[in-house]
C-alpha cells in the first residue's frame, strides 16, 4: 500500500497536496483498495465553499457509497471532471490521475495540522 | 444408456457437456438467446378473439400527434418459443425452492405452498378491488384479521396494510412522523440512524424531508448510548432502529434509548427487516417503539427476491393512529348491515398505494400466521436464532467473528484474515459458494465490518443443510491457501451457467435495455 511521504492525510482516508496556494485532494491507496471497483464519483461545483470535515463529494463502488470529506476549510477552485467518464482512475492512480478537487484554503497554515505520512501509516497499520 | 450401447454413436450431448439439444441451448454454458434474437417477423403469442364490440377509429382515441410514427421494436415470438425461453432461463436460476439461500438481512425463508393455495382461491384472486362492500365481506374480514394479528405480534394499536414493501413502509413511517410533529405545532429537522443501519433508512429520511444524523456503534456492535445522548435535542424528529440490528445483535439498551429519544419529544421507528428473530418473544411496542414496519415478504414467508411483489404494513401506537393512510378495512358497529367496511382516519396522510396494497400477499401472510399460531411463530424465531448461532459457532474456527457474542437470526463473519493470508476476498468466497449449490451470503454489509459475510440461514433449513453449508465454506477457505487457490477463487464461479460477471463495468457502462436493432 502506497503512502507517499510528500503528502498529508486525514483519518477519513483523504490525501492533500499543497501546490502553490492550492491544495489538491483525493482518496488514499488504502481507501481505494477498501472501496473496491469505483463506478461513480460525485464532485462539488467549482466555487463551493466548504468547511473542514464537511462533505466534499461521494464515491460509489460495487460495495458501497462513501462520502468524501474536505481536509480543510476553503473554496473549491477546480474539480477533476475526467473522473465522470473514467471513475476507475481512482483505483488505478489514486495519487495522480485520480485526484478529485483543488481547494483554495481559507487558512493555508491549517495544512500543517493534517496527518503526515508516518501518522497515516500508523493509523492504517491495524 | 445400457451396457450394450455403442458409445461411439451420435448422442445428444447432455447438460454436463455444455451442448445443445435440437437447435436450442438447454442447460449448458451457451448464452440463452434474447427474445430479440429469437424474433421472426409476423410471429405472435396471442390472438384477440372477436368480441362484437364495435370498432372505434384510432383518431378518436389517441390524436395522431400523440402516436408514434414507426412501429415499436418488439420481439415477435410464438407462445411455444416464449415459454421455452423463460423455462430455460428459470432452469438456470437459483431460488428459495431449490436450496438454502443464506442471504443475510433478506430472510429468504422457504414459502409454504399452502399460502399460494389460499391466495389462488377464486374468491380471493378474482375479486375487483372496487367491488361493493357487501360483496367482499370475506376479503375485508381477512384484512381486519391480518391487521389485528400484526398488531398483536408487534404490540401496536393499529396498522395500514397499503405499503408495497419495506422501503414504502419506511417512507410511510417518516410521513407519519412528519404528520405527528406538524400536529404538535412545530416541525423538526433531524432523524437519527445508527452507522450499522440499512441503506434504505437514510434514503427514506431524505425522501421524508429530514436530515440524517448518524450515531456510531460501540465496541459491542450496539448503539453508543453516550453518542446518542450527545446528538439528542428538540430538533430530533425521531430515530430509526432495527432490533436486532444489522450485525444480528440485540440492542440491549433499547429501553434507555427509547426513554432518551422520548424525553426530547422524538419518536422511535422500528425497521422490521429483522423481526424474524423476535417473533412471539418480545414486541417492538413493548420496547417503546411508536412506528413499526413489517416486511411480510420476509417474516411472514411471502415471495420476494424477484418473485414478489412484497408488502410492508406499518403499525403504530395509539397516538399515531389518526394519521394512518386510508382507507382501512374496519369492523362496522351495529347489528344491522354489513359487518365490515372501509374507513379513512380523521387526519390521514392519505393513500400510500393504489387500492388496498398488494392484497394477495396479505392473504398469504395471514395464512402463514394462522397456520403457525402463536406457539409456532415463537418457534420460528427460536429456530432462526438457533440456526444462526450454530453457524456462527461452527465457522468461528475458519472465519473472523468481529462481534463474538451470541447473535440473533443472522451472523456476521469477516474474511479479513483469509484475505490477508491468501488474497481471497469475501466476494470470492461468495462466488465459490455458488458452486456448492447454495446461494451466496450478503457481502460487504454492514459497512462497518471489513470483508463482511452476512449469513442468515432462517428457521427452515435442517441441521443437515447447515452442516453442508458450513462444510462448503470451510472447504472454500482451506482451498484458498493451497497451490492455485487464489486464482480458483478469483475466477469463481466455474460450474454455473453464467460465470463471474463484471459488476464494475456493468455499473460504469449502464445499458438497461437490449436493443436488437443496434
Amino acid at each position: 500500500m502506497q503512502v507517499p511521504d510528500t503528502l498529508r492525510y486525514t483519518s477519513d482516508h483523504e490525501w492533500a497536496r499543497a501546490d502553490g496556494g492550492r491544495v489538491r485532494v483525493g482518496i488514499t491507496d488504502y481507501a481505494q483498495d477498501a472501496l473496491g471497483d469505483v463506478v461513480f464519483v460525485g464532485l462539488p461545483e467549482v466555487g463551493t465553499a466548504v468547511e473542514a470535515g464537511a462533505v466534499l463529494g461521494e464515491v460509489e463502488s460495487t460495495k458501497s457509497v462513501s462520502e468524501i470529506y474536505s481536509p480543510l476549510a476553503g473554496t473549491v477552485v477546480a474539480v477533476n471532471s475526467a473522473l465522470g467518464d473514467a471513475p476507475e482512475q481512482l483505483n488505478a492512480d489514486p495519487y495522480g490521475e485520480g485526484w478529485m478537487v483543488e481547494i483554495e484554503p481559507a487558512d493555508p497554515a491549517a495544512f500543517e495540522g493534517l496527518l503526515d505520512a508516518a501518522g497515516y501509516r500508523e493509523l492504517t497499520a491495524e | 444408456m445400457s451396457p450394450g450401447t455403442d458409445t461411439t454413436a451420435d448422442v445428444i450431448p447432455g447438460p454436463a457437456a455444455g451442448g445443445r439439444a435440437s437447435s436450442a441451448p438447454l442447460l449448458g454454458r451457451d448464452a440463452e438467446p434474447t427474445l430479440f434474437e429469437l424474433s421472426q417477423p409476423g410471429r405472435r403469442s396471442w390472438q384477440l378473439r372477436t368480441t362484437g364490440v364495435p370498432e372505434v377509429p384510432l383518431d378518436d382515441l389517441v390524436p395522431a400527434d400523440h402516436r408514434r410514427t414507426t412501429p415499436a421494436p418488439l420481439a415477435e415470438v410464438s407462445e411455444r418459443d416464449l415459454v421455452a425461453h423463460f423455462t430455460r432461463l428459470s432452469h438456470r436460476q437459483f431460488s428459495v425452492d431449490l436450496g438454502a439461500y443464506p442471504l443475510g438481512s433478506c430472510t429468504m425463508k422457504y414459502n409454504p405452498k399452502i399460502c399460494d393455495a389460499v391466495a389462488g382461491l377464486p374468491g380471493l384472486a378474482d375479486v375487483h378491488p372496487g367491488a361493493p362492500v357487501s360483496t367482499i365481506q370475506g376479503w375485508l374480514e381477512l384484512l381486519v384479521e391480518l391487521e389485528e394479528a400484526l398488531c398483536e405480534v408487534t404490540g401496536m394499536a393499529a396498522a395500514t396494510l397499503q405499503p408495497a414493501a419495506g422501503a414504502a413502509g419506511e417512507l410511510t413511517g417518516l410521513l407519519l412522523m412528519r404528520a405527528w410533529h406538524e400536529a404538535q405545532g412545530r416541525q423538526r429537522t433531524k432523524v437519527i440512524i445508527p452507522d450499522s443501519a440499512h441503506g434504505t433508512n437514510p434514503a427514506s429520511v431524505t425522501l421524508g424531508g429530514y436530515t440524517t444524523v448518524t450515531v456510531p456503534s460501540d465496541d459491542r456492535g450496539c448503539v453508543d448510548l453516550a453518542a446518542l445522548r450527545a446528538v439528542l435535542d428538540d430538533d430530533v424528529a425521531g430515530i430509526m432502529l432495527t432490533n436486532p440490528n444489522t450485525l444480528g445483535l440485540f440492542e440491549e439498551d433499547i429501553e434507555a434509548i427509547a426513554a432518551a429519544v422520548h424525553e426530547v419529544g422524538g419518536l422511535l421507528y422500528y425497521d422490521g427487516a429483522n423481526l424474524n428473530a423476535i417473533l412471539g418473544v418480545v414486541r417492538p411496542g413493548d420496547m417503546g417503539f411508536d412506528i413499526v414496519h413489517l416486511n411480510l415478504h420476509k417474516t411472514f414467508a411471502t415471495p420476494h427476491g424477484g418473485g414478489g411483489p412484497g408488502a410492508g404494513p406499518v403499525a403504530v401506537s395509539a397516538r399515531l393512529t389518526p394519521f394512518l393512510p386510508g382507507p382501512r378495512a374496519v369492523r362496522l358497529p351495529g347489528p344491522d348491515g354489513p359487518a365490515y367496511g372501509w374507513a379513512t382516519p380523521d387526519r390521514s396522510i392519505g393513500r400510500i398505494h393504489s387500492w388496498h396494497g398488494n392484497a394477495l400477499v396479505l392473504a398469504r401472510a395471514l395464512t402463514y400466521l394462522l397456520v403457525h399460531g402463536s406457539d409456532g411463530l415463537r418457534q420460528v424465531a427460536q429456530l432462526a436464532v438457533l440456526n444462526a448461532n450454530w453457524l456462527r459457532h461452527r465457522l468461528s474456527a475458519t472465519y473472523d467473528v468481529p462481534y463474538d457474542r451470541p447473535c440473533m437470526h443472522e451472523c456476521v463473519l469477516s474474511a479479513t484474515s483469509l484475505k490477508k493470508a491468501t488474497g481471497v476476498r469475501a466476494l470470492d468466497v461468495a462466488k465459490r459458494l455458488l458452486e456448492s449449490g447454495f446461494h451466496a451470503p450478503t457481502v460487504y454489509f454492514p459497512l462497518i465490518v471489513d470483508e463482511a459475510l452476512m449469513l442468515e440461514p432462517t428457521e427452515t433449513e435442517s441441521l443437515q443443510t447447515l452442516e453442508a453449508l458450513a462444510s462448503a465454506l470451510e472447504e472454500i477457505a482451506a482451498d484458498a491457501g493451497t497451490e492455485g487457490g487464489h486464482d480458483r477463487a478469483a475466477g469463481a464461479p466455474h460450474a454455473t451457467p453464467v460465470r463471474r460477471v463484471d459488476e464494475a463495468r456493468a455499473a460504469r457502462q449502464l445499458v438497461p435495455t437490449f436493443d436488437a436493432r443496434r
